[in-house]
């Protein structure tokens, strides 16, 4: 039987922004269609179990400084998944974590895993509200990804690492470049919250398929009804365009 | 230049023109006025109650709390309140532009306005009672609202804390204050809801162990490491006893004896906005205890509190239900009565309730599916609302999506026998309330409070 194996990095610090909420839309896509799944929990110090999809969502300050420290000590076993081909998901502060680093205004700097080529820097102000992006993931099907950003850190990019996707309406890495969140390869990083998977079911489905991937090569994933799920997204894309 | 009483009484007519041209109460208007002529108005206004200011804030149950005190205090006081809620210094200015007579002052203050407020009202007692996790977008991570609150917490006030949240236990508080919270294992919960905020030690960052966890990360805690724990109970509720959504029975231990009380109300968290009302009336001193159990006993549900209401067509129990731990509270109090219940679940996203919607991730709405008979959602989010309560394994075919609010609830109202239930975040309910009072059947908000 297919299964899908996930490991949820720090639950008990890194879940300020109903994470579990991606969590539960990755548990029901998959038992829809009949592909098992499994979550383990990751906590400071625990060993890191093997998974097809790593999920790091976001903290309060505290508690992300709290981890930051035992995740950059497994930086290089994350590294060996990557390349094994797991997927990665980071949300937030956990988006922040996958690169060099944050430089905080006053001695609250946090390091970062180097997964990513990207550097974080606070900012003066915080960049709250709804926004939305176009991406293409698959090279030509653009698709929108809608959502809630609220965070003071600037996210810059290193040179040729791509953006998730463009701001429609919204801030974005740093509110100046139009780009939101980083892709590479099957590593997605984004500010984007709300939680980030139930509005934007497609997106779910593309983790799924890009998870299976390592231990299952393709796998077809059968449409699912999406009425409610389409009717939030188009509400929520609406809400966002009107600031 | 304008004497300060000739800007009270501009600000006193524009309340009356308020109301007038049908535009809301005036519960913040007046004083936003005021405030804006005259910045010092709180102070000056408040020095004048010649009893003095007791002040409260919580993220969750601030009017209930400051109706149920009022309720202990009316009959030999005079008092002036912000009771319909509006908790800003706008709000708390208005209600004192509003009351000429008032002695003393009971006011509710919003958590991240009482750094402000607090010096400007110099509560005689003040009561810090829980934080939880509430609109992010707004009041930031609950650390930096507990970080306001540590520095006004040390101040010329009596300070009432809740000790069974270790974030409001850990602030410095000064001679004579109290400390309130439950005593009985058996009202606990089997294990910390995953959506406690704070489960860390305070004082040193060791994970908290709790002997009992009665509502989110409320309790009786201590921390293995440091020895740091939840401080003596003052005032605190034994012998917890539910009788469905009818009432509850407490016994209440406090400084002046205890007494067994029974409550018109549901739920433990009116079991804490209790300890809460009495531990101030001990600190304000003056109060005997059977004023204290009589106002408990005669107390209504303040507006949108389980408060029932004639829709026209039939009955609704209003439920506010804006925060994570709110809510929960709620379905857990709804699951006292197991009869299957026909819901109405308003979810907006204005300023006043957050605009950021990830929270209903965090309310338990799982429990609430088996007593679902059906839901309509609604509001300026209603099809996100179906979405989250889909994965919470309500039934699709028993759910539908009707943004209007009014036409919400006379859906759910129409499909059955019996009150329907509705689950609200604060504009809609307010927005609610305007439609049944434009049909005559309530009255108007700020009457109502």
């Amino acid at each position: 039987m297919t299964d899908l194996r996930i490991c949820h990095l720090y639950p008990e610090h890194l879940n300020i922004y109903a994470d579990r909420g991606n969590i539960a839309v990755l548990r029901y896509r998959c038992e829809r269609r009949d592909i098992a799944f499994a979550v383990r929990g990751c906590g400071p110090g625990d060993p890191l179990p093997e998974a097809d999809l790593y999920y790091l969502g976001g903290g309060q300050d505290r508690d992300q400084v709290a981890v930051a420290g035992d995740l950059v000590a497994r930086s290089g076993d994350l590294r060996a998944a990557v390349d094994g081909g797991a997927a990665v998901l980071a949300v937030c502060g956990g988006y922040q974590l996958l690169g060099h680093g944050y430089r905080g205004h006053a001695g609250d700097d946090m390091p970062g895993t180097g997964l990513v080529d990207l550097v974080t820097e606070a900012g003066p102000t915080r960049m709250i509200g709804n926004i939305a992006i176009r991406c293409e993931l698959d090279p030509g099907r653009p698709r929108t990804v809608v959502g809630f950003e609220n965070h003071a850190g600037r996210t810059h990019l290193g040179e040729g690492v791509e953006p998730l996707g463009q701001v429609l309406h919204g801030h974005g890495n740093n509110g100046a470049d139009g780009g939101e969140g980083v892709r590479t390869g099957r590593v997605l990083g984004t500010y984007i919250h709300g939680p980030l998977l139930p509005k934007n079911p497609w997106l779910a489905d593309w983790l799924v398929g890009a998870s299976l991937e390592r231990r299952h090569g393709t796998v077809a994933l059968d449409p699912l009804d999406d009425a409610l799920e389409s009717e939030a997204h188009r509400v929520a894309e609406r809400i966002a365009a009107a600031g | 230049m304008i004497p300060f009483p000739a800007k009270v009484a501009a600000a006193r007519a524009a309340a009356g023109l308020s109301r007038r041209a049908g535009a809301g109460g005036g519960t913040s208007l007046p004083g936003k006025l005021l405030l804006r002529i005259a910045p010092d108005a709180v102070t000056r206004l408040s020095s004048r109650l010649a009893g003095g200011v007791i002040a409260l804030s919580a993220t969750n149950g601030k009017t209930t709390t400051a109706k149920m005190l009022a309720s202990m205090l009316e009959p030999e006081h005079r008092l002036c309140r912000n009771a319909a809620g509006a908790n800003l210094a706008s709000g708390v200015a208005s209600a004192l532009i509003g009351c000429r007579h008032a002695e003393l002052g009971v006011f509710e203050v919003d958590e991240a306005a009482l750094e402000e407020l607090a010096p400007a009202l110099r509560p005689r007692v003040l009561g810090l009672g829980n934080l939880f996790r509430d609109q992010l977008d707004r009041y930031g991570e609950l650390e930096l609202v507990a970080a306001r609150w540590r520095r006004i917490s040390d101040g010329p006030w009596r300070i009432v804390r809740n000790a069974d949240d270790p974030l409001v236990a850990a602030l410095p508080a000064g001679a004579g204050s109290l400390s309130y919270g439950i005593d009985d294992p058996a009202v606990a919960l089997p294990e910390l809801p995953h959506a406690a905020d704070s489960k860390w030690c305070a004082a040193c960052g060791e994970r908290l162990h709790y002997d009992a966890v009665y509502l989110g990360h409320l309790g009786a805690w201590r921390c293995p490491a440091c020895g740091n724990a939840r401080p003596p109970l003052d005032v605190a509720a034994t012998s917890v006893r539910f009788d469905g959504l009818a009432g509850t029975d407490i016994t209440v231990a406090t400084p002046l004896g205890a007494r067994r009380v029974r409550m018109p109300l549901p739920g433990l968290y009116n079991v804490y906005n209790a300890l809460a009302a009495v531990a101030m009336a001990c600190a304000a001193g003056g109060v005997p205890l059977g004023r204290m159990a009589a106002g408990l006993e005669a107390f209504g549900p303040a507006f949108g509190r389980f408060e029932r209401v004639a829709t026209g067509a039939g009955e609704a129990v209003l439920v506010l239900s804006k925060n994570p731990a709110g809510a929960n509270e709620v379905i857990r109090t709804l699951a006292h009565d197991p009869a299957p219940k026909r819901l109405v679940v308003a979810l907006n996203d204005r300023i006043a309730d957050g605009r950021d919607v990830s929270w209903i991730w965090d309310v338990d709405f799982e429990l609430l599916a088996p007593g679902v008979e059906s839901v309509v959602t609604s509001g300026t989010r209603a099809a996100e609302m179906a979405m989250r309560l889909k994965y919470a394994g309500v039934d699709p075919d028993v759910m539908r999506v009707e943004p209007d609010l009014a036409a919400a609830l006379d859906t759910a109202v129409a499909a059955g026998d019996g009150p329907a239930y509705v689950l609200t975040t604060y504009t809609a309910m307010l927005e609610l309330r305007g439609a049944l009072t434009r049909r005559g059947v309530v009255p108007p908000y700020w009457e109502a409070a």
